[in-house]
């Protein structure tokens, strides 16, 4: 009799669990299929998303390519106007340089008849051109003492030898180089204007100055 | 029958010297020493008789008298009476002292007479040439030439030379030259040319300015100053072989003047800082410094021996003529009259020193003894007269002047008189420089 009963408790045991399982499995096979069709449209879904991140990806890339490009040329436009803007400031400051070295060197100091002393005039001339040797620490000047043709060629070439060493001195006492300076006399061999006056003279009786133009080149378009 | 002649002058030639060897020349007192421009000796220079009448030979005998006459009268010693007041003509008379009638002479007033006789063939010339003393009737000088038709002028001046040396017992500037500085070409440059004027020619090439020609001693240097380097620097140049040496210190390198007989110069250099004077050799290297004086020290001039330099200095306050004694070193002020006394040049006889002096708005030449005695004005009321330099007997003083406008080379004796020009080319000519004899005769 015992025997029955494990038979009976087997069975009561093993015939749910085989339902169980037989409706297990039942289901199993239903969820597959939705899987496979589930799969199937994850995977386009996910290729459709894909193909859209890839075309926002180029659109983006293109955008920024296109914004490359722009911020490229607006650069380079910038750059060129920069460095026109710089030349022009260069042009205008050489410009300006130069006409400061016209300024400079238009000015002569004048002396009295067979003197190479400096007239109070003088000094002032040369206090300016001092501040401007100053303010371009890079100028070498020349200094050209002249006379008037009344006189003899020789004692004129020595007296303009003194008229132009009489500035120098001065400059160099107000504190500019002595490097920076030379000086030359061509005595009554060059005299600015041929009339015979006083008034002509008292011209003629000068220091001019000259500054040396090396390394200032100028292009005009 | 020519040859006879000669040979017979020759020996009348040799006796004439002889006696007046012996005599010496107190007979012939013709020269006036202390004033020998006042009375100019009267001297008849007819045209040369053309003995073969050969091709040539008419033209060559008015050329040779014109030329004898022009350098006898340029020494101002003479005074050449004018051809057209002879009473013979020149076919008509004779050349050797027995054919001569001196009284168709001494009738116009010739106290000298010179005849010439040339012959030409094939370009060579031969002449004779004769000065007789138209009063005593005697002859003087009888030479004969013979070389190229173009060397009549040298030849000439031979003769002329000796009859100088007859009257003064100096050579005379027949063979001596100029130097000066012209414009012509657009720049001063420096040009010679012959005592009288003729043969101007261009020295210096160099394009700039160019300034004080000094001829040396010797007559075979030049020394001078030029900008041909942008600057004023000293050129030492040798004639004929145009080598040299050039002294460019910083400055003024200016002024130049030769030392007597001496390879040596003087020149003004401003290197120190101011213009001294400064004693080179013929190289260019300083020897010594000669001035130590603040202020201008230019334009140095020696006298004939050497042992004293005139010189312009501005140490007395303005400009002003010095003398410096070399063994001592002493400076002498000379020149005491007007602000303004420059271009000291020695008189080769050493007793004078010409200089220029500008006041009242003109520059004229002055004489001075070298004591600063009795200075003389030479020149007047013409324009500037500047640059004054002796020839080197020290009877003429050639100088510029602006007196016609333009600046030109003029002549005038030792005392003023005589004014010329000399010659007259493109542009202005300034500084003339006499040179020394350059020959040997």
């Amino acid at each position: 009799m015992r025997k029955n009963v494990w038979v009976i408790l087997a069975l009561l045991l093993v015939i749910p669990g085989l339902l169980f399982t037989v409706s297990c499995a039942k289901k199993t096979v239903k969820s597959d299929a939705t899987a496979a069709v589930d799969t199937a449209k994850q995977e386009e879904a996910i290729q459709a998303r894909q193909a859209a991140i890839k075309a926002a990806e180029e659109a983006k890339k293109e955008e920024l390519a296109r914004k490359a490009a722009e911020e490229a040329a607006r650069k380079k436009a910038a750059e060129e106007a920069a460095l026109a803007a710089q030349k022009a400031k260069e042009d205008a400051e050489k410009r300006k340089i130069l006409s400061t070295i016209q300024l400079f060197e238009s000015e002569d100091i004048y002396f009295e008849y067979d003197k190479s002393r400096l007239l109070p005039a003088a000094r002032e001339v040369l206090k300016k051109k001092a501040q401007w040797l100053r303010d371009n620490p890079e100028a070498i000047a020349l200094i050209e003492g002249h006379c008037d043709e009344r006189g003899t060629n020789e004692y004129n070439l020595a007296l303009g030898e003194r008229r132009a060493r009489s500035a120098k001195t001065y400059l160099t006492d107000l504190g500019i180089s002595s490097s920076r300076l030379t000086t030359i006399s061509y005595g009554e061999e060059r005299p600015l204007d041929s009339r015979q006056t006083e008034e002509a003279w008292g011209k003629k009786r000068r220091a001019q100055f000259e500054i040396e133009k090396r390394g200032i080149v100028m292009e005009w378009g | 029958m020519i040859r006879q002649s000669i040979k017979k002058i020759g020996l009348v030639l040799t006796a004439v010297i002889l006696l007046t060897a012996g005599i010496g020349h107190a007979e012939y007192d013709y020269i006036d020493i202390s004033n020998p421009f006042l009375r100019k000796i009267p001297v008849a220079v007819p045209v040369f008789k053309a003995i073969t009448g050969a091709d040539g030979e008419i033209e060559l005998s008015i050329k040779a008298a014109d030329l004898l006459s022009s350098a006898l009268a340029f020494t101002g010693y003479f005074k050449t009476l004018d051809r057209g007041a002879f009473l013979i003509n020149p076919e008509e008379f004779g050349i050797v002292g027995p054919n001569i009638n001196f009284e168709n002479w001494t009738s116009i007033g010739a106290e000298l007479l010179v005849t010439g006789g040339l012959t030409v063939k094939d370009k060579i010339i031969e002449m004779e040439i004769r000065i007789f003393d138209t009063f005593k009737q005697k002859l003087l000088i009888g030479k004969k030439y013979k070389g190229w038709v173009n060397d009549q002028r040298r030849m000439i001046h031979r003769f002329c030379s000796e009859v100088i040396y007859r009257f003064t017992n100096t050579r005379g500037v027949f063979d001596t030259k100029l130097a000066f500085i012209s414009t012509g070409d657009g720049n001063k440059e420096i040009y010679f040319c012959d005592f009288d004027g003729y043969n101007p020619k261009r020295f210096t090439h160099n394009k700039s300015i160019t300034l004080s020609p000094s001829w040396s001693s010797d007559g075979k240097w030049m020394a001078y100053t030029s900008y041909v380097k942008g600057k004023p620097d000293l050129y030492i140049r040798h004639i004929k072989e145009k080598r040299g040496t050039v002294v460019s210190k910083k400055g003024l390198n200016s002024s130049p003047a030769w030392v007597p007989g001496k390879f040596a110069l003087a020149a003004s250099l401003s290197f120190s800082g101011d213009p001294e004077i400064y004693l080179l050799t013929g190289n260019g290297k300083i020897i010594k410094r000669l001035t130590h004086s603040r202020g201008i020290d230019v334009s140095p001039s020696w006298s004939p021996d050497g042992k004293k330099m005139a010189f312009v200095s501005k140490r007395s306050g303005s400009a002003q003529i010095h003398i410096m004694d070399l063994d001592s070193g002493r400076v002498k002020r000379l020149t005491f009259q007007g602000k303004y006394n420059t271009q000291p040049e020695w008189s080769p006889k050493g007793d004078k020193i010409a200089y220029s002096a500008m006041g009242n708005g003109e520059i004229n030449i002055y004489v001075v003894d070298t004591e600063g005695n009795h200075p003389v004005q030479l020149t007047h009321g013409t324009g500037n007269n500047e640059s004054p330099s002796w020839s080197p007997d020290g009877s003429l003083i050639t100088f510029s002047s602006t007196r016609e406008g333009p600046a030109r080379i003029y002549m005038m004796n030792a005392f003023g008189t005589d004014q010329r020009r000399l010659l007259v080319l493109p542009g202005q000519q300034t500084n003339p420089n006499w040179s020394p004899w350059t020959s040997r005769y």
